[in-house]
């Protein structure tokens, strides 16, 4: 065989052996979509969204935890987000080679890969523990530990691609460093910091370990913030584990919520990234 | 002294705006500029030319002192700004970078619109109304030989100019600050010739305002733009004076073999 075949030999090998890798993995990722979609769409009904979780046997939805995973999320977001992005600014603009900036880079490493369940038990010792009650400011806390990090990452990454050329030529107008970074450096990347922004959310919607030790759970409608809060993964978790059908069809709604919620964001966040940043 | 008539109706002997005195310049250990010499001429037009790496961006990067941002870059000797020596710590960056602006060699707007990227430079130093401002922006762009382009479309984004016009957004934001000196670190090595051309015109209109150095790999745009031309040559000045004798008769050797081709 001549050289050129044997290329192309080598060639459809290699595109069989990517295609097959992608399938596996595409297969497993449709049959999961499936299965949520099956066993979820027949649970959905307007109730799931107007009544509170109900004791087994009978009727009700999922409310209270929808609406209490929202608070959580949200609370996280907004406690999370500032200090992520101004940590990553540190990182990129400031720290970029210093000790403070390769510890700091280090310890969110630490933190990005840390086993939510970690945050969890961590929030629990050092805030539910001493106050002495679980609540949903608890579980927002722990859900912003992993906002953190990722927001951190993505800020920091985003920035270092904004070209020195750019900083310079705001500098050589005469602009101090801060009017620097505002509006032209961190403006220049806010398609890509609110990105990360979006997937953080993404992340945190379904996580359940941070909120198992800290928020708790609640069979009721509750919007004390000083309270154990319903949450979606919590109760998803506790009624799919339970022996009652009714419970076990919520638990696939609530399932099939979040995987809806975090598939937007997701596209919310492509559509977010490719449009160009405008004034 | 007395003059010949001929001599008379020539120019008057420009003033100096900025001269160098024994500048060094070092990246960290390494030596970019050695003991440099030389005076910039108000209201002309100095171009610096020479193979790269020779440090003549480097010596540009000095007169607005760009190259503070940098803590492992240092400059030794004087740069005299109208006789003040701008190496000085107590010098004002901000201040003096309002007073020496500079344009890159890609063109860099800024995410925001054209009306704002003219107004930004403008708003860190001065305090205008509304109207003085759209004043300003009018001014700016029309100097830069942009404003039919652009009068249109000033609220759009700067990066929706073409590459050219966005160069030419990037002179009117520079001069909207009103500076006294105009750095252009290679400004049409990124554009076609149709481009170039616009922004070789415009230098040649702009000097009747500004003091202009530029930096350029092209001789023939030195020679066309310039009225005084260094060369220089690893880090060193190797030939100063007149552009049109520079590039006609040069003194040095080393000059002529570059300027003729015959370099290396």
């Amino acid at each position: 065989m001549n050289i050129r075949g044997r290329r192309r030999l080598v060639n459809r090998v290699a595109l069989g052996l990517s295609l097959a890798a992608m399938s596996f993995g595409l297969f497993w990722l449709c049959w999961i979509l499936y299965t949520v979609l099956h066993l979820g769409v027949s649970g959905l009904s307007l109730d799931l969204f107007t009544k509170m979780t109900p004791p087994p046997g009978s009727p009700g939805g999922l409310m209270n935890a929808i609406v209490g995973s929202s608070v959580m999320v949200g609370l996280a977001t907004l406690i999370g987000t500032p200090i992520g992005i101004l940590a990553g600014v540190y990182l990129s603009e400031y720290g970029q080679r210093t000790l403070l900036g390769f510890a700091t880079r280090f310890i969110n490493d630490i933190l990005l890969s840390a086993p939510s369940i970690v945050i969890g038990l961590f929030i629990y010792a050092a805030y539910v523990a001493p106050v002495g009650k679980f609540s949903a400011i608890a579980g927002a806390l722990a859900l912003a530990l992993i906002v953190i990090p990722v927001v951190v990452r993505t800020t920091e990454n985003m920035l270092l691609l904004i070209p020195n050329s750019l900083r310079e030529a705001a500098f050589a107008l005469g602009a101090p460093k801060w009017i620097v970074i505002m509006r032209v450096t961190v403006r220049s990347a806010k398609a890509g910091i609110v990105t990360g922004v979006l997937l953080a959310v993404a992340r945190i919607s379904g996580e359940t370990a941070p909120l198992l030790f800290t928020a708790l759970s609640n069979q009721f409608w509750s919007l004390d913030l000083n309270g154990p809060m319903a949450n979606l993964p919590v109760t998803i978790f506790k009624f799919a584990m339970s022996p009652f059908a009714d419970w076990q069809q919520l638990a696939w709604a609530g399932v099939f919520l979040i995987t809806m919620g975090v598939l937007a964001l997701n596209i919310a966040a492509r559509v977010f990234f490719k449009e160009p940043a405008k004034s | 002294m007395t003059t010949s008539t001929t001599e008379s109706a020539a120019p008057a002997a420009p003033t100096v705006k900025l001269s160098i005195r024994n500048l060094n310049f070092y990246y960290g250990k390494f030596q970019a500029l050695k003991d440099i010499n030389l005076d910039v001429y108000k209201l002309h037009v100095t171009a610096f030319i020479g193979p790269s790496g020779c440090g003549k961006s480097t010596l540009l990067r000095a007169f607005n002192r760009m190259y503070a941002l940098y803590p492992e870059q240092r400059a030794e000797g004087e740069l005299l700004l109208d006789g003040k020596n701008l190496l000085d710590a107590d010098v004002d960056l901000n201040d003096l970078r309002a007073r020496v602006g500079m344009v890159f060699q890609k063109p860099t707007p800024f995410p925001m619109s054209i009306y704002e990227n003219i107004a930004f430079g403008v708003r860190l130093h001065e305090g205008l109304t509304r109207a003085q401002m759209d004043d300003r922006v009018e001014w700016a762009l029309r100097r830069a030989a942009l404003w039919d382009e652009a009068k249109d479309k000033l609220n759009q984004s700067g990066m929706s100019l073409s590459g050219g016009q966005q160069q030419r957004l990037c002179i009117a934001r520079g001069i909207a600050v009103h500076p006294e000196i105009l750095l252009l670190d290679e400004p049409t090595s990124a554009l076609d010739p149709i481009s170039t051309a616009k922004i070789e015109e415009l230098i040649h209109d702009l000097k009747q305002e500004f003091t202009i150095v530029i930096v350029t790999h092209n001789m023939q745009q030195a020679a066309r733009v310039s009225d005084y031309t260094a060369y220089m040559y690893l880090g060193e000045m190797i030939e100063f004076g007149d552009t049109d004798n520079l590039f006609i008769k040069p003194r040095n050797k080393q000059t002529e073999d570059y300027i003729t081709g015959r370099f290396g």
